[in-house]
């Protein structure tokens, strides 16, 4: 037993805990779909309500009866073990709330960036974000019907990426294209940890 | 009055009409929790069955209790309860401090995940 901290298990994941991957991208790409495909029930619904202070980016001005803003987030749970539970959230859509990006981004063991190419400079500030935050992420290209199929290094090329940071096609509404997804971003996730364990 | 279920209380007002009590209602306008900081993803148990009614214990307090006989995230408690999770931290706050729930930290607080975490999750992934 470990005084220091009580609350430690003694081994790994020897007590239940939990951690989370986050579904980000532009508005009506497809993140609440892709976490309702592979979450074990239909995607829940939270809020987190900003006060005054909580808001200080928004620019309130000229809106003096609005005291408060409602930040809604989806979310999905994938029980892992008895011992281990996956959350996956969408970020909010509106990408001015940060303040609620960084409060889901802490912990998080990397985040999906779904991609629409009719649209693809929707997702460049979900890309700069976990860049500079140092999350692992990679690029989920939804495959919408009627959007011109572009190859993968040409979105790579496009989104000036990272030549490590996976680029890959996907149907969010596909269960097993989202587990595809899922499971690509966790072996990249583990790779980016045990690198920057080397370079310790 | 009679409760038939969850449906019972659902049927005052739909989702349009919006909270009936304002969120710091239900808390006596405390915006932070007595104890704790309550990441979204905290995984909370409860400590008993049941608890009764005594001062300083709210309805939403039980809900919480009895929602966590199986374990809940901060999250999940918020969007089954429908209160913000603001609200839902202040709540629990004070069912820490009567030793009602039991908190586990996510592993983001335990420090980074080892291999064995990643590897947990790849597979039960795969096995979905």
């Amino acid at each position: 037993m470990d005084y220091g901290h009580s609350e430690r298990p003694s081994g790994a994941a020897a007590l239940p805990t939990a951690i989370k991957i986050l579904v980000a991208g532009g508005f009506g790409v497809g993140k609440t779909t892709m976490v309702g495909a592979v979450s074990e029930t239909r995607p829940l619904r939270t809020e987190e309500v900003l006060t005054e202070s909580g808001v200080g980016i928004d620019d309130l001005s000229g809106v003096e009866t609005k005291q408060t803003t409602t930040v809604a987030m989806d979310f999905g749970r994938i029980t892992i073990s008895d011992d281990l539970v996956l959350y996956l959230f969408g970020t909010p859509g509106q990408d001015r709330f940060w303040f609620v990006w960084d409060e889901l981004a802490l912990g998080a063991i990397g985040a999906v960036v779904l991609a629409d190419t009719r649209r693809l400079a929707d997702c460049f500030p979900s890309i700069d974000y976990f860049e500079g935050r140092g999350t692992p992420f990679l690029v989920a290209v939804n495959c919408f019907e009627g959007a011109r199929q572009y190859r993968l290094d040409e979105v790579q090329a496009a989104l000036n990426l990272d030549p490590e940071v996976p680029v890959l096609l996907c149907d969010a509404r596909n269960r097993e294209s989202a587990k595809e997804v899922l499971i690509t971003l966790v072996e990249h996730a583990m790779k980016v940890r045990d690198a920057r364990r080397r370079a310790e | 009055m009679t409760v038939q279920g969850e449906s019972a209380e659902h049927q005052w007002v739909d989702d349009h009409a919006g909270p009936v009590v304002r969120p710091y209602a239900v808390t006596g306008g405390r915006a932070r929790p007595v104890t704790g900081t309550f990441d979204l993803i905290s995984l909370v148990t409860a400590t008993r069955k049941d608890v009764s009614p005594e001062i300083g214990i709210g309805p939403e307090h039980l809900a919480i209790v009895g929602l966590c006989q199986r374990m809940q995230s901060v999250a999940e408690i918020a969007a089954h309860l429908d209160l913000p999770v603001g609200t839902v931290r202040v709540l629990l706050g004070d069912l820490v401090a009567r030793n009602l729930v039991q908190i586990r930290e996510p592993q983001s607080t335990l420090g980074i995940p080892d291999h064995s975490i990643f590897e947990a999750v790849i597979n039960g992934l795969r096995a979905l």
